[in-house]
């Protein structure tokens, strides 16, 4: 098990809190609320250590698409890059909902 | 059943196994009446798992929501079997009996609550060991003092099943749904063939797992009460019904189970379908 910490500029507030997923083999729950402050902070919990380089990229192309100032905790229980990406986006569309 | 095509039956369907626990839940309550207590975000995880480098979630995988079922408050405890096989941790564990504590206790101030257990459960979590154990007791005894006042629906779908201590928690609900996919015992398969070896069941052979513990044979030998298709309307309506229903609780029912048992030579025990002869329902037909 492996803890990782991101942090990305943010350029509109997060109104307010959404929960998608389940900590199920191959898949992952986000938890994502308003930050804080004026960043986005991801907070990661994986099963599968040593994927921080995967993580990083998966979330460097979330967040280029992604500006809002969320306060966002991961945990995974194997999840590919794909599903992970799956879920953020599903949790911003129920965001935008 | 209606006179339609299997396949235009199976379209119009919306699975209920498909469903996560929170979904399942949602669909047993009245609509818009859904409301969640300790939900993810109050983060009331297992302090457990992570210290033996298990990832914990934030419901540790139980959904409790309070609502209404046909108009009457009710509390819904679902058990999320994709989280660790929906073992029962000990705030897992706690967060049912907390729940069913509740309902009791508004029970006993003259305000009923319909407490439905959604079970999807391999059992006590191994790596929490008594402390899950001891909250499934307490979940005995509550659904125990509860049906005093109120039925308590248990509902098992599919497809982790309910094994273990939460087996019993399962029969001693004053009603118990299943569907054909559903599986109901003490041991699960897997740990019967570590236990006893492949000859005595091997756990690969789903035909057979399912003809002893199955769901349809479960409902047949009357050790469920009602069998329904894998549909969340089917599923919630069965519940609407349930709860209407004032019944004797099979735990209850100590004489007619103890001459079944002496019916068996446990020697020379009978095939799943000469055990439906043998205990054969007594609304046999009615299904």
């Amino acid at each position: 098990m492996e803890v990782l910490n991101f942090t990305y500029p943010a350029r509109q507030p997060v109104a307010q809190r959404v929960h998608v997923g389940v900590v199920g083999s191959g898949d992952l729950e986000v938890l994502l609320e308003p930050s804080p402050d004026q960043h986005a902070h991801v907070a990661v919990t994986t099963s599968v250590d040593g994927f921080g380089a995967v993580w990083k990229i998966v979330l460097d192309r979330f967040f280029s698409r992604f500006a809002g100032a969320a306060a966002i905790e991961i945990n995974d229980f194997g999840a590919t890059p794909g599903v992970v990406m799956l879920r953020l986006e599903q949790a911003v569309e129920t965001l935008h909902r | 059943m209606s006179a339609a095509p299997p396949h235009e039956r199976f379209l119009t369907r919306h699975s209920f196994i498909e469903l996560p626990a929170r979904e399942r839940a949602r669909a047993i309550l009245d609509a818009d009446s859904f409301r969640e207590l300790l939900g993810p975000f109050d983060r009331l995880k297992s302090p457990w798992l992570p210290l033996q480098g298990v990832v914990a979630q934030s419901d540790d995988g139980v959904v409790i929501a309070r609502g209404r079922i046909g108009g009457r408050p009710a509390v819904v405890a679902a058990i999320e079997g994709a989280f660790q096989g929906g073992s029962i941790g000990e705030v897992s564990g706690s967060k049912v009996a907390g729940a069913l504590e509740l309902a009791l206790r508004d029970c006993e101030r003259g305000r009923p609550v319909l407490p439905v257990l959604l079970l999807e459960t391999g059992g006590v979590r191994l790596q929490e060991a008594n402390l899950g154990l001891a909250a499934i007791a307490e979940i005995h005894a509550a659904i125990v003092a509860l049906r005093r006042h109120v039925p308590v629906v248990g509902v098992v779908a599919g497809m982790v099943g309910c094994f273990g201590g939460m087996s019993l928690a399962a029969a001693l609900c004053t009603t118990l749904i299943v569907t054909r996919q559903a599986r109901l015992g003490m041991n699960g398969p897997e740990v019967i063939e570590q236990e006893a070896g492949i000859a005595e069941l091997d756990s690969t052979d789903h035909a057979l797992i399912w003809s002893l513990v199955g769901g349809e044979q479960r409902h047949a030998t009357g050790l469920a009460d009602a069998l329904v298709d894998d549909d969340a309307e089917a599923i919630a309506a069965q519940v609407r019904s349930a709860v209407e229903r004032v019944a004797s609780p099979r735990s209850e029912q100590v004489e007619c189970f103890l001459e079944r048992l002496a019916s068996i030579d446990p020697g020379n025990p009978p095939e799943p379908r000469a055990l439906r002869a043998l205990w054969a329902r007594e609304d046999a037909g009615g299904h």
